[in-house]
C-alpha cells in the first residue's frame, strides 16, 4: 500500500520526462508550465485542506504577496531577486503564523473567515498601492536569474517547474506517511483523540497552514518571474475559490487528486474557449456534475470503484 | 502514595452540577472502577482528569503533582491514556496507522526529516509498524492489520481504541464502557483484554454498565449518582452499601 503510493511518482516523472518533446508548440509548453505551477500550490493547499481538515479561502493572497515580492522588491530597491522570493517567503510564513495561531485556538468556521478577509485585504492592498504595485494594472517583473545565468525560454521554466513538481510530489508523499502527517490526519479524523494521544492540535494545524502558505508564495514568485508580469488578479478571491475547486475536484487528501485538479482546472477554461460567451456557464455545470457524481474527487472515487473491480 | 489522587473535583456546566465534590485516590497496579447510573457524571470525571474539561474546583494528583486544567497532550506525556464511549477512531487512516498514532510523542515529528524522508525517521517508523501489529495481536486485532478503520466492525473499533492507547506505553490507562454495545462473546473478550492489560502493570480505571465484568475485574469501585460520591470500596463492600442499592434499584428496595 505504502510502496504502491510511490509508482504514481515515477509515472509523474515519466511523463513529465517527455512531455517536452511530444507537445506540438509553445501554447501547450505554456499551459503545461502553469498546470505544473498550479499543481504545486494545490499540492500545499491539499495538505491543508484534504489531510489536516483545515480550510483557507485567501491562499491566493499569499501567492499575491510572493508574487509581488519578486516584482517590487527588484524592481524598487534592487534586491537579487533569490532574496526578493525568500523575503516574499518569510514575510508570508510570518503572516500565516500571526493570523493562524489566534484562529486555531477558536472552534468552527472562524478560519474560513479569517482567511477570506485576510485574502481580500491583501488583494486590495496590492490594487491600491499603485506607486509600488502599478495599482489595477499591473507591473513587469525583472528576469530571473541566478550565477549568470537567465531563466529566460519556456523551455528553462519549464525543467525548473518539472523539478519542483516532482519533488513536491514526493516530499507530500513522505509527508503523509510520517509521524508528522499521521498526527496531521488524525487530528482531522477525531480531533479529541488526537489530543488524548499527545499532539498539540493547535501547533499542527499552524504548521500546516504556514507550510501551505509559504507554498503558496514561492510559486507566487515563480509565476511572477515566468510571466514577466503581475496583475492583482493574482491575489483576488476568484483566485483562492479557483485553488480550493481544484483541491476539491481533484480529491481532498489525493496526492495524485491534486494533481488532477489542477491539470483539468487550468485546462478546462482553454478547452471551453470554443463555447465563447458561454465558458463560464459550461465551466460551472461541468463542476457541479462533477460534485454530484463524485463527491469525494476524481482520484478517491475512481480508485475506489478499480479497488472494487479486483 | 497513591497514583492518582483526587480530591473534591467539582465541575458545572451553567446550573448543572456534572461532577460535586468527588474525592478518592487510585494506587497504582490496580483496577478501578467507576460505575453509576446513566447520567451520573462518569464520562465527566474521565473528562476531567484526562484534561478534556478543566475543573471548576478541586484538585487532581498525579503522583503527587497537581495535574488539575492540565491540558490533554501535557496529560499523554504524564503517561495518561483513554478510550471513548463514542467511538474516536480516525475514520480516514488504516487501522494499524491508528495504533501508530497513539505512539506519537514518543517519536520525531520533526516536519522537515519527514518530508526530506530521513533514513532515521523512516527505520524508527517500520520498527514503530512492527510494534503496532504486536498491539494488534495483543487486542486480537490481527486479521485487521491491512484494513481501512472504517471498513472494520464496531467491536474491533472498540479493541482498536484499546490498542492505539497501550501505544502510548502509558501508566494508567482511563477505559470508558469498553464493551459497550458489544455482544456476550464480546464482551468475554474485552473482559479478558482488560485483566491482560492491568497483568502488564498498567493501572486501569474502568467506565463499565455490564456488572459482571466490573465486578470480575475490579481491584476497588467507585459508585456516583447525580456527580456525588455515593460509596466506594471494594465489589463486596459496594454491593451491600444499602445507598447503592436505592440507587441502582429504586429506594424501597
Amino acid at each position: 500500500m505504502r510502496n504502491r503510493a510511490y509508482n504514481g511518482l515515477y509515472i509523474v516523472i515519466a511523463i513529465l520526462l517527455v512531455l517536452p518533446f511530444v507537445l506540438p508548440n509553445s501554447f501547450y509548453l505554456d499551459l503545461v508550465i502553469r498546470m505544473a505551477i498550479n499543481a504545486v500550490i494545490v499540492l500545499g493547499l491539499n495538505l491543508l485542506i484534504g489531510f489536516a481538515g483545515q480550510i483557507s479561502l485567501g491562499h491566493a493572497g499569499f501567492l499575491g504577496i510572493g508574487a509581488y515580492a519578486s516584482a517590487v522588491l527588484p524592481t524598487h530597491f534592487g534586491w537579487h531577486p533569490v532574496l526578493a522570493m525568500v523575503a516574499g517567503a518569510v514575510a508570508t510564513g510570518v503572516l500565516a503564523a500571526l493570523v493562524a495561531r489566534p484562529i486555531f485556538k477558536l472552534k468552527g468556521n472562524y478560519l474560513a473567515m479569517a482567511t477570506l478577509g485576510l485574502g481580500i485585504i491583501l488583494s486590495i492592498a496590492l490594487r491600491n498601492e499603485a506607486q509600488w504595485t502599478g495599482g489595477p494594472d499591473g507591473m513587469p517583473v525583472p528576469a530571473f536569474g541566478v550565477f549568470g545565468f537567465e531563466l529566460s525560454s519556456d523551455k528553462h521554466w519549464y525543467w525548473v517547474v518539472a523539478v519542483l513538481l516532482s519533488v513536491s510530489v514526493w516530499a507530500s508523499l513522505n509527508l503523509i506517511d510520517s509521524p508528522f502527517g499521521r498526527a496531521l490526519r488524525a487530528l482531522h479524523g477525531s480531533e479529541v483523540a488526537s489530543r488524548v494521544v499527545g499532539v498539540d492540535v493547535v501547533r499542527y494545524k499552524v504548521s500546516i497552514f504556514v507550510l501551505s502558505a509559504v507554498f503558496a508564495s514561492l510559486m507566487g514568485s515563480i509565476t511572477a518571474h515566468y510571466v514577466g508580469f503581475v496583475t492583482p488578479n493574482l491575489a483576488d478571491f476568484f483566485h483562492s475559490i479557483e485553488l480550493v475547486t481544484m483541491v476539491v475536484i481533484g480529491g481532498m487528501a489525493s496526492v495524485y487528486g491534486s494533481l488532477v485538479g489542477a491539470v483539468l482546472l487550468t485546462a478546462l477554461p482553454q478547452a471551453l474557449a470554443t463555447f465563447e460567451g458561454w465558458e463560464t456557464v459550461v465551466f460551472g455545470a461541468i463542476l457541479m456534475i462533477c460534485m454530484i457524481f463524485l463527491p469525494k474527487g476524481l482520484v478517491p472515487t475512481l480508485a475506489a470503484k478499480l479497488g472494487k473491480g479486483e | 502514595m497513591a497514583l492518582l489522587d483526587v480530591t473534591h473535583l467539582s465541575i458545572h456546566f451553567g446550573g448543572v452540577k456534572a461532577v460535586q465534590d468527588v474525592s478518592f485516590s487510585i494506587d497504582a497496579g490496580i483496577v478501578y472502577s467507576v460505575i453509576g447510573p446513566n447520567g451520573a457524571g462518569k464520562t465527566t470525571l474521565f473528562n476531567l482528569i484526562t484534561g478534556v474539561y478543566k475543573p471548576t474546583h478541586g484538585e487532581i494528583r498525579l503522583d503527587g503533582e497537581s495535574i488539575g486544567g492540565r491540558s490533554p497532550d501535557e496529560l499523554a506525556r504524564r503517561g495518561v491514556a483513554r478510550t471513548f464511549q463514542n467511538l474516536q477512531i480516525c475514520m480516514n487512516m488504516s487501522a494499524i496507522e491508528n495504533v501508530m498514532v497513539g505512539a506519537h510523542l514518543r517519536l520525531d515529528r520533526n516536519l522537515i526529516k519527514a518530508a526530506l524522508r530521513f533514513p532515521g525517521l523512516r527505520r524508527r517508523d517500520a520498527a514503530l509498524r512492527d510494534e503496532a501489529l504486536e498491539l494488534m495481536r495483543f487486542v486480537g486485532l490481527d486479521k485487521f492489520a491491512d484494513a481501512r478503520a472504517d471498513a472494520m466492525p464496531y467491536g474491533a473499533l472498540k479493541r482498536l481504541e484499546i490498542a492505539r492507547a497501550l501505544a502510548m506505553k502509558p501508566r494508567v490507562i482511563f477505559l470508558d464502557e469498553p464493551a459497550a454495545g458489544l455482544n456476550p462473546k464480546e464482551t468475554i473478550e474485552v473482559d479478558h483484554l482488560v485483566r491482560k492489560v492491568a497483568d502488564s502493570g498498567i493501572t486501569v480505571v474502568l467506565v463499565e454498565h455490564d456488572m459482571k465484568m466490573v465486578m470480575n475485574l475490579s481491584d476497588r469501585i467507585l459508585v456516583l449518582d447525580y456527580g456525588k460520591k455515593l460509596a466506594e470500596g471494594t465489589g463486596a463492600e459496594v454491593r451491600r452499601n444499602p445507598d447503592v442499592i436505592a440507587a441502582y434499584l429504586g429506594a424501597h428496595a
